[in-house]
């Protein structure tokens, strides 16, 4: 079941489009947002009240790389892979990453602590190698201040 | 030749950006005021004497692109005018700048753009990371409301305007003029079929104009001050000036608002500070991945959209992407097409069976696994991806782009993997 918190917050998007489904991504993110991944009762609860189909819905949810279908750690780190921070050598920052948290891109800590997963060119292209925490941008990391920057996610 | 800097004149390091009452004691909605007296043809007429040409890769110009919208009083309602704020082609850092700095500059530009097609509903499609961006513009929005500038009746004049701004969910496709409509109508952003064209059958199939955020912060000036004013501001036959960019191992990478067609070796030299020290330049693309690679030997041409078409590549997005010779080649083109092969939506058969192709084909020179025949076979792939027409959008030409002039720039790297059977700049360095 939605919750009235939840419902609130996607009616509050039904006006701003003319037809109900066009708010999915927006009740996704939602119900993600509350919940921290989009389950398939949770899926099946907003196709209902957008008046989709479960199927049409799960294919739309499925295509965007931040709706999480599957259960993420309590945080989530992006991980920029593209051009610019690969040319500043982040592979050495990737490497740090993966062997400090002990998991491969796509894969969760065993604490449910991080999900690790790569994101599209940040746009920080001046400050890399770059990450994001969650919603906080990190630029100019280097390997050896990663750990005081992880300690700030318990 | 002028020093002015329209686009980020009001963006100043250390504070944040202005809030209406700064940005209107600063000159700022002056533009759409004057744009309010006249008729949206007029609006039209002065941006195509202005020459603005599109800033999100392709260089359409702007009132051409506006004047295949059906106007008057049997045309369908409502019409859409969308403000492309996602900002993810690898590389390109430009519009964050504008979205962070003055977001007040945006949303004038889009009532101005609203106007001149007759739009009464416009959206800002914003990806999710720009996350200080989307606090700023939902603040701006807010005041530009409240001080009468969005909303029914503006200032008196009859005309309305609904903006909202829309957060994505990611995917590097939402950029696409298309997949970014079917991403706002809440379906998976698949690129559509043209014609019919967006600007007759667009936003849930009403007339709608997708225009990049650099081009609509444009609008203001031109407005202003005029067509001349705004060729003026250029050195070359493309008018204005531009947010050039510079990202690898030069000295100083960043933004810099630049008289349109300043020479490459300007951008590196001048304002990036040339290479770091010990590294020497490779190659360079000139806006964004999907551009093709630039050697030294075209340091001196203008970053105009003829120019650097005329050089072998495109201005794209204006922001370089550096390599330096102790970077390779092989490697950074493998990084580039590793991301439009994840990108591909999967909608046509070369981008979606190609990609990975070509992906795991430079892996695998990257790894000492090449074979003869490899780049005989990454050649062949380049013709299915390009030119444009094998596929519905520009992904895959896109993508074509950095690896067939890489393997035309730097053959003999690409012959070195093969034949040493490694990276030869993976040894030096150490991995």
């Amino acid at each position: 079941m939605l919750t009235p918190e939840e419902k609130a917050e996607i009616d509050r998007e039904l006006t701003q489009v003319p037809v109900r489904s066009a708010a999915c991504l927006e009740a996704l993110k939602v119900v993600q947002r509350a919940r921290g991944w989009v389950n398939d009762e949770a899926l099946h609860d907003v196709a209902r009240y957008l008046e989709m189909s479960d199927a049409e819905l799960d294919s739309v949810a499925t295509f965007y790389n931040l709706i999480f279908r599957r259960a993420v750690g309590r945080h989530v780190i992006y991980f920029c892979d593209s051009v610019s921070c690969w040319l500043l050598e982040n592979e050495r920052l990737r490497d740090a990453i993966t062997q400090r948290l002990g998991v491969r891109e796509g894969g969760t800590t065993a604490d449910g602590r991080f999900t690790l997963v790569p994101i599209q060119c940040l746009g920080c292209c001046d400050k890399g190698p770059a990450f994001m925490i969650d919603e906080d941008l990190h630029v100019e990391v280097e390997p050896s201040a990663l750990g005081a920057i992880l300690e700030a996610y318990p | 030749m002028s020093t002015e800097r329209p686009l980020t004149k009001n963006i100043e390091p250390g504070r944040g950006p202005l809030d209406a009452r700064g940005y209107e004691r600063a000159g700022g909605y002056q533009g759409l005021a004057r744009a309010l007296r006249l008729t949206p043809a007029e609006v039209q007429a002065v941006v195509k004497d202005a020459g603005l040409r599109g800033r999100g890769g392709a260089g359409f110009p702007t009132a051409m692109k506006w004047s295949f919208v059906p106007m008057g009083t049997d045309a369908p309602r409502p019409k859409y005018l969308v403000a492309n704020a996602d900002e993810m082609e690898p590389g390109t850092f430009k519009d964050r700048v504008l979205l962070e700095g003055d977001p007040h500059l945006l949303i004038e530009g889009m009532a101005i753009a609203a106007h001149a097609i007759g739009a009464e509903v416009a959206y800002i499609f914003l990806r999710w990371e720009y996350r200080l961006a989307e606090a700023r513009l939902r603040q701006a929005v807010a005041e530009a409301y409240a001080a009468g500038w969005l909303g029914k009746n503006i200032k008196g004049s009859g005309a309305s305007l609904e903006m909202h701004v829309h957060v994505s969910a990611g995917r590097y496709m939402c950029g696409e003029e298309t997949g970014l409509l079917n991403a706002l109508e809440g379906k998976r952003a698949t690129p559509r079929a043209k014609p019919p064209y967006p600007q007759a059958v667009g936003l849930f199939g009403k007339p709608t104009i997708v225009n990049n955020v650099e081009t609509l912060c444009c609008l203001p000036g031109i407005l202003v001050s005029g067509a001349d004013w705004f060729k003026n501001l250029s050195r070359s036959a493309d008018a204005g000036t531009k947010l050039y960019g510079a990202s690898g191992k030069v000295k100083h990478p960043g933004i810099w608002e630049l008289p349109m067609g300043v020479t490459a070796r300007e951008v590196l030299l001048e304002h990036a500070g040339g290479m770091r020290d010990g590294l020497a330049l490779r190659g360079f693309l000139p806006g964004g991945a999907s551009t093709d690679f630039l050697t030294p030997a075209h340091l001196d041409v203008p970053l105009d959209f003829d120019a650097v078409t005329k050089a072998g590549s495109r201005l794209g997005t204006g922001t370089m992407i550096v390599l330096d010779d102790h970077s390779c080649p092989v490697g950074m083109v493998h990084n580039l097409t590793r991301f439009f092969a994840r990108e591909s939506c999967g909608w046509c058969t070369p981008c979606r069976e190609g990609l990975p192709w070509a992906e795991k084909t430079l892996l695998a020179l990257e790894q000492g696994e090449g074979r003869p025949g490899d780049l005989e076979l990454l050649r062949e792939q380049v013709g299915w991806y390009g030119p444009p027409g094998r596929t519905f959008c520009a992904l895959a030409p896109g993508a074509a782009e950095p690896l067939q002039s890489a393997l035309t720039h730097f053959r003999s790297d690409f012959e070195r993997h093969v034949a040493e059977r490694r990276c030869p700049y993976r040894a030096s360095r150490g991995h």
